[in-house]
């Protein structure tokens, strides 16, 4: 057992596609530069997962890539052996609809998920692509999220599962709400990548995975960034 | 007239107008146009228009060739560039991959070029794996000659089931996007520069040309010195593929080398601008495959590094592909980061622990840096742009 808290990156050979890695990056820095020892493990696709780390960050792929990378969750399950135990788990994109009960691919075939979230995503008609503002649900954290999506999945959430966010902008999960949030698992259709532009959020993540509220970081460019995505959809 | 009047309106470097016109009033302009003539079509993600010019001068050697230099690469450049040149027996086309199928079916091609695939422009291109069935099925329709790179999985995909194709090893690789198999989704394994798919038959073919260390060699196990001007080592994967595909229309190896190791600025890029004491040299690059390489180039001298960043529609307006790329390479040195979008490149540097300054105005940028040489890297209409003012 390391001292360190591990973020484990999940596949990023298979759902690295859109710059998801940068998430794990944001929460090893943020509590590398507080001085909370912090480390990224990479688990490439062949590898087993291990069961032990605290955090677990899951990006988007394409389809094949989804599905291969499904059977391999099944094959080495040491993330959902941590789900069980608590550990801290943000899905991305595909994350939300492999870690549902079920997912139907624009060619109506239905997938069996992980089973991680009460949820089932299906194709819809048209690709969601464009900037996101939404409101986080239940005051979660403070701001705006704010995000990049290009998705043509739609999810529904069962009742064990609550919206991580509330749309002003954008299409998320079904033009209303955005994500999920079920015990510690963080689900979202936006890239971004999702943490760089969402400080709040991956203070949140880090607060779960430590135990400890963590002390306040500001990131000039940050706060500049989000000022600009804001203005640019219009909020 | 319109080609002026697109320069002024400012789209692009006025090579579009003309041609959109002209589809307006035939739709089969291009088939019209190239009809007689020995056709090449050059595409990929990466390289394109270096390509392109390339194996244009190559081709010189057997005749008059209308290419379109420059990157109007949908198909009412292709009109323009054909029109200018009716009398050329030969043209050179560079094609961007979405419109491949239709340039394909319009022009029928003697040779097709097929670089490489890898993410770019998700939101407006598409994912790798859809782009790479349709040149699988356009390129299913070829009866010319088919040159691909075999050092790539999704080329080698969309190639390998056509009756002539001349694989080049390139030993360039981005093998992000290709873990699993385009055609059946296994695994793929690597062994050396060999791989191959675990679940089915797709496997790297066996090359005809191989790139070496500033060489080529060619099918018959000549070698080659290629000398070139321009840098890096994509560069040599693009001289030989230009250089098998003009062996393919009828040109000697050493006449084709010859001719393409003198280009030297492909569109503006890689060139050297004077301004405020400062000797700038500018670089595209449009995706992580792309400014993966170019950060090896400038690891060739500390120089300070101006990045300059624009998220307009023919950019992809998605970002999220800064953080594919390995600006971690950069620390230590001086950067700016620039353009329109600085703030979402400063973001990144942040979290790479790259120090830097913003400045959007990349001209501002380079006068705002000490006295001497200066690495601009911009993304696509961010150094269309600069180059333009530059120029000016």
């Amino acid at each position: 057992m390391s001292s360190k808290v591990s973020v484990a990156l999940v596949l990023p050979d298979l759902l690295g596609t859109y710059g998801d890695f940068g998430n794990a990056v944001v929460l090893e820095k943020r509590m590398t530069w507080r001085g909370i020892p912090a480390e990224i493990v990479t688990v490439r696709y062949g590898e087993p997962v291990p069961d032990s780390c605290e955090i677990y960050v899951v990006g988007g792929g394409e389809d094949t890539a989804q599905t291969l990378a499904v059977r391999h969750l099944r094959e080495h399950p040491g993330m959902q052996r941590a789900a069980s135990r608590g550990a801290v788990i943000l899905g991305i994109c595909a994350g939300i609809q492999i870690f549902g009960e079920t997912f139907t691919r624009a060619d109506q075939v239905t997938h069996p998920g992980l089973g991680l979230l009460d949820s089932t995503s299906h194709a819809g008609g048209s690709r969601a692509i464009g900037e996101v503002v939404a409101t986080p649900a239940d005051g979660l954290f403070e701001g705006v999220l704010s995000g990049f999506e290009n998705h043509q999945g739609r999810t529904v959430l069962g009742p064990s599962a609550r919206p991580l966010a509330h749309v002003k902008v954008g299409t998320g999960n079904d033009g209303s709400v955005e994500g999920a949030v079920q015990g510690r698992i963080v689900c979202t259709y936006l890239h971004g990548p999702v943490l760089p532009r969402n400080p709040q959020l991956a203070d949140l993540l880090i607060e779960w995975a430590t135990g400890t509220k963590p002390a306040p970081l500001d990131l000039p460019a940050v706060t500049r960034l989000r000022a600009e995505r804001a203005k640019a959809a219009g909020v | 007239m319109s080609s002026k009047l697109s320069q002024k309106m400012g789209l692009g470097a006025g090579g579009m107008i003309g041609g959109r016109v002209a589809l307006k009033l035939d739709p089969q302009a291009l088939a019209h146009l190239t009809s007689g003539r020995s056709v090449a079509l050059v595409t990929g993600t990466n390289g394109k228009t270096t390509s392109t010019m390339m194996l244009s001068r190559a081709v010189s050697f057997l005749g008059q060739v209308a290419t379109n230099h420059g990157g109007a690469n949908m198909p009412d450049g292709h009109v323009t560039a054909l029109s200018k040149q009716p009398d050329a027996p030969y043209a050179v086309l560079e094609v961007d991959e979405g419109y491949f199928p239709e340039v394909c079916r319009a022009a029928a091609p003697a040779v097709a070029v097929l670089l490489n695939l890898s993410r770019d422009q998700l939101d407006r291109v598409g994912e790798v794996r859809t782009i790479e069935k349709s040149l699988r099925t356009a390129l299913g329709s070829v009866a010319g000659v088919v040159v691909a790179n075999c050092d790539d999985i999704m080329v080698t995909s969309a190639a390998r089931d056509c009756a002539n194709v001349v694989w080049v090893a390139t030993g360039t690789g981005w093998h992000n996007d290709a873990a699993s198999c385009p055609r059946c989704g296994d695994p793929i394994r690597w062994e050396g520069e060999h791989w191959h798919c675990t679940g089915c038959d797709l496997a790297r073919p066996r090359p005809d040309w191989v790139t070496g260390d500033g060489y080529l060699v060619a099918p018959d196990g000549e070698k080659v010195a290629l000398s070139l001007r321009l840098p890096g080592k994509f560069n040599l994967a693009n001289a030989v593929m230009a250089t098998a595909a003009a062996f393919a229309l009828g040109v000697p190896v050493r006449e084709a080398v010859e001719r393409l190791r003198a280009v030297s600025d492909v569109a503006g890029r890689y060139r050297t601008i004077q301004r405020s004491g400062h000797r700038a040299r500018l670089l595209l690059s449009k995706n992580p495959a792309g400014w993966s390489e170019t950060l090896t180039v400038v690891r060739e001298a500390d120089h300070p590094a101006v990045l300059v960043i624009n998220a307009q529609e023919a950019d992809g307006r998605d970002l999220s592909w800064l953080w594919d790329v390995p600006f971690e390479r950069l620390r230590g040195r001086r950067v700016i980061a620039s353009g329109e979008r600085a703030t979402d490149l400063a973001v990144r540097l942040t979290y790479a622990e790259v120090e830097h300054t913003i400045v959007p105005d990349p001209l501002k940028a380079i006068d705002a840096m000490p006295p001497g040489a200066v690495e601009v890297i911009a993304n696509y209409t961010a150094f269309r742009d600069l180059n333009a003012r530059a120029a000016q």
